[in-house]
């Protein structure tokens, strides 16, 4: 990639170089096919997946080790479209969205679709309000853009501390993903994956920064999306015939399963009436349970022990017959020695059992929208109202977020021009459109498999993959004959979301080899995505801390030792932090989308739209969004403990609802009260709007 | 610079076509989602409020920056602000 060749001759090399890749990509996985049909175990598989894949983006980072600042922190602006497309998706397309979205579709139906919407409608934000104003201003980093905008430090400042909290807070969720992936295809350790994976992030990044990300990204990308469309291509043939899952779900799958769900939900019918039998069994476990916590409640530890007497006392009753039964008396046995042990444990374990009823509804329609239970007629259409309103208000927190993350927008300024940066992002949507409007048709083919294929079948008959994943992870795949009738019934299952991706595979009935791939894909997808993350962490210090901030004469050389020695302390320290195993990771993803788009959103739009804002509008609406979104969630979220009364019954998770007007609010009113920005700025701004203001080419792409 | 009233006029069609695409991405988006169960009523290609969700409205974002770049670098050769060529 030498610097004499000009782009569209760089463009045509790189699309030669890309094409041999995925060539030599497909070999390698037929060649591990080969492996596997000459009878190599599939852990071995697991681990020249892992290796190969960990080995082939380590590669790439050495190949572009770079100590060009330029080519460091924007990739030298010559990224083409079309690939910086591409690292775009990667570089989007988390371990959440690989793996956990199908599982989510699945379970939640319409509900579910809030997320496909978010995470692709802000692209068109980013194309129309950001993408091109940032590759005209063509600085290096996010806050670089807001310190020189609204001038002085602060803002700059701000900034820093926006990209650093919601970066890191997204960053714990893909390495956690890397050593779930790690772990379940390898049987290494959880922690021992988790740094392996890290290595592979960091020979690529640590090497040649945004340059190595960047050609890394498009190199994962392209393994991500093979490894996600040949399973369910193949799910789509194996059903209906027709190798286009995008539509087959919809035409043939999506009726019949709509057909079986009122089955299942009609007592009448056969299967309904199996249906009820299980439900009654979960309702009435769930009624005893509720009356032992009210006995416990009022009576304490001499209720606990009466109970337990009675167990002793049947067990007892059961061994002293004539001819005792082995396994009732097992079971009797296995049940005293079970009993909890005092008055807490027994409270969480009713409170748990009690819990079973849930298990005991009827089954939601996939296809309708906010599906909600309640009493009357009145407290349906309310909470109906309410499960309406939080869909909307998700939809929007994920797309403002999702034009606000520092590590997309960041991609915009490795374009040549403009122009480029334009078609980039209708590349990058195109690329990660390919993956989010499968994921809807895999949820709807698995659920067909499930509703049409296993339930009914007899527990001593099986399919493969059920009884795989039910013995290798209870919390993805629980399956027991609740009615002892040998035949499952649909409430006799209980799939976890990551299952549907994971086990896509096996119910295809393809080779390992293509679950391999899939779990090298799911690895690709966090690993791209954490690349990303931990670059824009470490360059909003290395870059608007210390050398704007702290040391603006600063040589090259110690720039770069800078912002690498700080790369390697920030993946160590998330890295730590993730082997720590923190809480809920679909809130921590929530969390950082809410946060950036309270932050930075409102600052960066009026930055371009609105010449009247200033300094003191931007310090005050940064600082009011930021500090509202996280009052909100600190207030409500269950975590923190306070529960306060939610606003307009609002989720925690969509907190940048109020976080956002009060960003522009404040923008606007602290902007008003305070005088116009200087000539300088307004010249800046006007510099920003026009690609090129008298011909030819603009300053921020011909340099550096 | 002095901007010239042919650089206004291009900034003012800009935010024209900005609004216009915004407001399709708005309706696409939030009115479509409000109006989900009642799209439901609707069959195209199963029920249309979910196919709109899960594929239609995807299809129209694509679609609506695909037009935008197409749109903008048209532009900006019409008025003279397009940057030089590369090569």
């Amino acid at each position: 990639m030498a610097a004499v060749q000009t782009q569209s001759q760089f463009t045509a090399n790189l699309k030669r170089y890309y094409s041999f890749y995925t060539g030599g990509f497909v070999a390698f996985v037929i060649l591990v096919g080969i492996l596997e049909q000459m009878g190599v175990p599939n852990k071995i598989l697991g681990y020249i997946f892992l290796f190969a894949t960990i080995g082939l983006y380590a590669g790439i980072g050495f190949m572009s080790k770079t100590s060009d600042v330029g080519e460091y922190y924007v990739a030298g602006r010559r990224v083409p479209a079309l690939f910086n497309g591409m690292a775009t998706g990667a570089d989007w397309m988390s371990a959440a969205s690989f793996i956990g979205m199908a599982g989510t579709l699945y379970l939640s139906g319409y509900d579910g679709l809030a997320f496909v919407l978010g995470w692709t409608g802000g692209y068109c934000l980013v194309a129309i309000l950001l993408a091109p104003y940032l590759r005209k201003f063509g600085q290096f980093t996010i806050p670089d853009f807001l310190g020189a905008r609204f001038g002085g430090h602060l803002p700059r400042f701000i900034g820093v501390v926006a990209a650093i909290v919601c970066s890191f807070t997204y960053v714990i969720a893909q390495i956690y993903g890397v050593g779930i992936i790690t772990s379940r295809f390898t049987g290494l350790e959880f922690q021992v994956g988790v740094f392996v994976g890290l290595a592979g992030i960091l020979v690529c990044s640590f090497l040649g920064g945004m340059k190595a990300v960047t050609w890394t990204q498009v190199a994962q990308y392209i393994i991500l999306i093979v490894a996600y469309m040949i399973p369910v291509v193949w799910l789509s043939v194996k059903h209906t015939g027709v190798p286009i899952p995008q539509i087959t779900a919809y035409t043939t799958a999506l009726p019949k399963i709509t057909a079986l769900e009122k089955e299942f939900n009609d007592k009448a019918t056969p299967k309904g009436a199996a249906e009820e039998s299980v439900r009654a069994i979960f309702r009435e476990r769930s009624a005893a349970a509720t009356t032992k916590l009210a006995e416990l409640e009022k009576d304490g530890a001499t209720f606990l022990a009466a109970e337990k007497q009675k167990l002793v006392d049947k067990a007892a009753a059961l061994k002293a017959e004539a001819a005792p039964d082995a396994k009732a008396v097992e079971a009797a046995e296995k049940a005293v020695k079970d009993f909890p042990a005092d008055a807490a444990a027994a409270k969480k374990a009713w409170t748990t059992e009690k819990g079973v009823s849930a298990r005991a509804a009827p089954v939601k329609a996939h296809s309708e929208a906010f599906s909600v239970g309640g009493k009357t007629p009145e407290e349906i259409e309310k909470n109906r109202g309410i499960a309406k309103k939080n869909f909307l208000a998700l939809i929007a927190c994920l797309m403002i977020g999702t034009a606000a993350l520092p590590h997309i927008l960041m991609r915009y300024y490795t374009t040549p021009s403009v122009h480029e940066a334009r078609v980039s992002v209708f590349w990058g949507l195109f690329f990660i459109f390919l993956l989010y409007f499968t994921a809807p048709a895999l949820a709807i083919l698995a659920k067909f498999e499930v509703y049409s294929n296993l339930v009914g079948t007899s527990f001593a008959s099986l399919p493969a993959w059920v009884s795989n994943w039910a013995t290798v992870d209870k919390t993805l795949m629980n399956i027991a004959d609740i009615n002892k009738d040998g035949i499952v019934q649909l409430a006799e299952i209980v799939i976890g979301g990551d299952l549907i991706v994971l086990a896509t595979p096996e119910i295809a009935g393809l080779p390992y080899v293509i679950s391999g791939l899939v779990a090298a894909g799911g690895l690709a997808a966090a690993l791209s995505t954490a690349d990303g993350l931990l670059l824009t962490i470490a360059n909003a210090m290395s870059h608007d801390l210390y050398y704007k901030m702290i040391d603006p004469n600063a040589s090259t050389v110690r720039r770069l030792a800078v912002s690498k020695g700080l790369l390697l302390v920030v993946a160590l320290c998330a890295a730590y932090v993730t082997s720590l195993k923190p809480g809920d990771i679909l809130f921590l993803v929530g969390a950082a989308f809410s946060l950036a788009a309270s932050g930075f959103f409102p600052a960066l739009v009026c930055g371009v739209f609105w010449k009247r804002a200033n300094y003191f509008g931007a310090v005050l609406g940064m600082t009011l969004g930021l500090g509202i979104c996280a009052y909100y969630m600190y207030m409500t979220y269950p975590f923190f403990g306070v529960n306060a009364p939610k606003w307009w019954d609002i989720n925690p998770i969509s907190a940048g609802t109020f976080g956002i007007p009060a960003g522009f609010l404040g923008i606007i009113i602290g902007s008003l009260l305070t005088k116009a920005p200087n000539k300088e700025i307004q010249d800046m701004v006007d510099h920003v709007r026009y690609p090129s203001l008298d011909g030819t080419m603009s300053a921020g792409s011909a340099a550096h | 610079m002095q901007l010239t009233e042919k650089h206004k006029q291009y900034w003012n069609i800009n935010l024209k076509m900005s609004s216009f695409l915004l407001v399709l991405w708005f309706v696409a988006t939030f009115v479509m989602g409000w109006f989900a169960r009642e799209l439901n009523e609707i069959n195209f290609i199963g029920p249309l409020g979910f196919y709109m969700s899960a594929q239609g409205s995807l299809i129209i974002y694509v679609a609506i920056i695909w037009y935008y770049a197409h749109y903008m670098n048209n532009l900006d050769k019409e008025y003279g602000v397009h940057e030089g060529e590369l090569d």
